[in-house]
């Protein structure tokens, strides 16, 4: 792997060169909230941030997206899909696990039979450089899903911040070529040695969370185990964990008419509301919150390991903070493995 | 605080001892520090799960509908205005349910302690004597309990429940007459900044509905955003779409929404959703000298007709 170096200071360039080429996304605050946005110079980013309230998955799959409009022309039906004239798209600042999301992501819309054009049409030129986070919070939990604080999943750059530097790992070709173009100095021994110590003393605050060994096997045993009851008496049904979670990828089709035009739009729907396996008899399979969060989990822990081969959570903590009802899904996990 | 969470164990060992009712619903412990969390107890050991302390923010009248049981609900003050209102809304009765009080000193907004540690994570946090002591990596932090209460404790005035059968404690002295103060200055503003305020508090929501789905009072069985046929709203997170939602719901709260604040503090996104259902709290007050959640005995306002009502409003717009 290729280290390169560059002093903070001079990141306000390099951004700026960005910006020049790419639309760049990045972490600002908003109302004391930090959100992914496009920034128009550097000065709008925040780099002294934990995570971002909502999850950076919205760049690539917007929570309200028109897939096309339609009407008439005299006698003759006309569709008109949105066509994106915009420039190639840079996600600059995200945290490891959001990164590692997008792969998640890429397996639901870039499938082999099902190619999803509009995601593709923002992910397919899309660059992401990462940094790499030296305090962990208490509810991170991506090492114990396969990732970690300064994994390069998802990355074409992972920056590690050393103190007045910043190391630049260099993960893919696409990545490569940028730090070329932009032209920034080889990293040298000793910056190197200290960026090791930064990784191993950030992983090193890092315990395991979940026994994810054998747990779908415990979670295939355990459906019709009555704790799910239990567990999830006190969920409240709001879409918050799926909303807020960077590889809950679910969504609804609706159409808006108005007067002789319609519009196609699909929208996030979330596994937690009662209206999401509501079928038009009135009848509805998952009824209450066991049977909604229940599925959440098994989603996330089973089904996908069965059709990807993976578990689909990246351990950000989102949902664990943000649940109103502080349902956690660490507590969950555990609860199930110890059956 | 542990006393209380004590003398609650106690209450509620007996009502399940005696068999006066079958499930409680308290809180316990959280995973994370500055959280409590709602919890629904069954059998006489299980008390002892039972806690109480300034994080208990979750109104958990909301788990009180739609269930068969007897039911021992521990009340904050504002639980048990909202029970007040379950109760003439006749979505539960009075005799299904034991209202155990507790009363409030207000709840800690988890947020506000947050925004004083510019950034540092709290690992710990406990409470004593009117302090909050916050602790995290290399740093201990201690703040005055009463300057970071949630915005719904620091304008109530009705700490102590205004119904229960068995109170726990003391009771805390009461505020003088909420003013609406904080309302009195959003209506000073011109209408274009009222506008721009409430838009962009809307344009910032998610449509997650934890707002609706956390508030005691939304408990229709099925919501005016949800319903599909006809489709009364756009679903979508355009401005025009989430206003609606939000301007409806707060309309659809005017003379029951109890000012419990549960909505606020479910919002991930920090919407001030208050603001809304506050202007409403102060408008009923001010037209219909009514306050939801006092009195079993007064009707609502919006559920009642007279016809000499003078409708002035309407006349006189």
């Amino acid at each position: 792997m290729k280290t390169k170096i560059i002093r903070k200071q001079d990141m306000t360039g390099l951004l700026n060169n960005l910006i020049q080429e790419y639309e760049v996304f990045a972490p600002v605050k908003r109302d004391d909230l930090v959100i992914f946005d496009r920034i128009g110079s550097d000065k709008d980013v925040s780099l002294e941030y934990t995570n971002s309230i909502k999850p950076p998955k919205e760049i690539l799959f917007p929570q309200s997206e028109t897939l096309f409009t339609c009407g008439s022309i005299g006698d003759a039906a006309s569709i008109e899909v949105p066509v994106s004239e915009e420039r190639p798209r840079l996600l600059f600042g995200i945290r490891p696990c959001d990164a590692r999301s997008f792969l998640l992501l890429d397996k639901v819309f870039n499938e082999e039979n099902h190619r999803d054009v509009y995601y593709l049409s923002r992910r397919n030129d899309m660059m992401v450089i990462a940094i790499g986070c030296i305090k962990p919070r208490a509810t991170c939990f991506c090492t114990s899903v396969g990732g970690g604080p300064f994994s390069s999943q998802g990355s074409d750059l992972l920056l590690v911040d050393i103190g007045d530097d910043y190391i630049i790992q260099v993960i893919t070709d696409k990545g490569s070529r940028l730090v070329e173009k932009v032209g920034v100095a080889d990293a040298g021994e000793n910056k190197l040695a200290l960026m090791k110590m930064v990784i191993q003393e950030a992983e090193l605050s890092m315990s395991p969370q979940i026994k994810t060994d054998g747990l779908k096997e415990k979670l295939d045993s355990a459906f019709d185990d009555p704790i799910w009851g239990s567990l999830t008496e006190k969920c409240l049904s709001c879409g918050i964990c799926t909303y807020l979670c960077p590889s809950c990828y679910c969504f609804d089709i609706i159409d808006e008419v108005t007067d002789s035009k319609g519009e196609r739009i699909r929208i996030w729907d979330s596994c937690q509301f009662p209206l999401f396996t509501l079928q038009a008899s009135g009848s509805n399979p998952r009824p209450t919150n066991k049977e909604r969060h229940r599925q959440r989990v098994m989603h996330k822990f089973s089904y996908c390991v069965d059709n990807y081969g993976q578990v689909s959570c990246v351990g950000c903590g989102r949902c664990v903070i943000e649940c109103p009802v502080n349902l956690d899904i660490r507590q969950v996990l555990t609860t199930i493995s110890n059956r | 605080m542990s006393e209380l969470s004590g003398q609650i164990r106690e209450a509620v060992r007996k009502l399940l001892r005696q068999k006066e009712v079958d499930l409680v619903i308290g809180f316990e412990a959280g995973t994370l520090p500055l959280h409590s969390t709602p919890c629904f107890i069954r059998e006489q050991q299980e008390a002892e799960r039972l806690i109480w302390n300034s994080f208990c923010d979750n109104n958990l009248a909301k788990y009180l509908g739609k269930r068969q049981e007897k039911i021992a609900i521990i009340a904050k003050s504002c639980d048990a205005r909202a029970i007040v209102e379950l109760i003439k809304e006749k979505q539960i009765s009075r005799e299904q349910v034991v209202i155990v009080g507790v009363p409030c000193h207000g709840m800690i907004d988890r947020r506000r302690a947050e925004a004083e540690l510019e950034g540092k994570e709290i690992l710990e946090a406990e409470e004593n004597d009117g302090e909050l002591t916050l602790k995290g990596n290399g740093f201990t932090k201690v703040l005055k309990r009463s300057d970071y209460l949630c915005y719904g404790c620091e304008v109530c005035f009705h700490r102590n429940p205004v119904i229960y059968d068995i109170l726990i404690g003391d009771g805390v002295a009461e505020k003088a007459t909420d003013q609406y103060s904080d309302i009195a200055e959003f209506e000073a503003k011109s209408t274009e900044e009222r506008w721009r305020y409430i838009s962009d508090q809307v344009s910032k929501c998610i449509r997650c509905y934890a707002c609706r789905n956390a508030c005691p009072l939304c408990y229709c069985r099925e919501c005016f955003v949800d319903n599909t046929h006809p489709q009364w709203t756009g679903k979508t997170t355009d401005i025009s779409d989430t206003m609606i939602f939000h301007l409806m719901r707060a309309f659809h709260l005017a003379g029951r929404c109890v000012g419990c604040g549960a909505c606020e503090r479910a919002c991930p996104m920090k919407v001030d959703i208050r603001k809304l259902n506050r202007k409403l709290v102060s408008d009923v007050k001010v037209l219909f000298d009514y306050e939801a959640g006092i009195s079993l005995d007064r009707t609502a306002p919006l559920a009642t007709f007279k016809p000499d009502d003078p409708e002035g409003f309407m006349l006189n717009p």
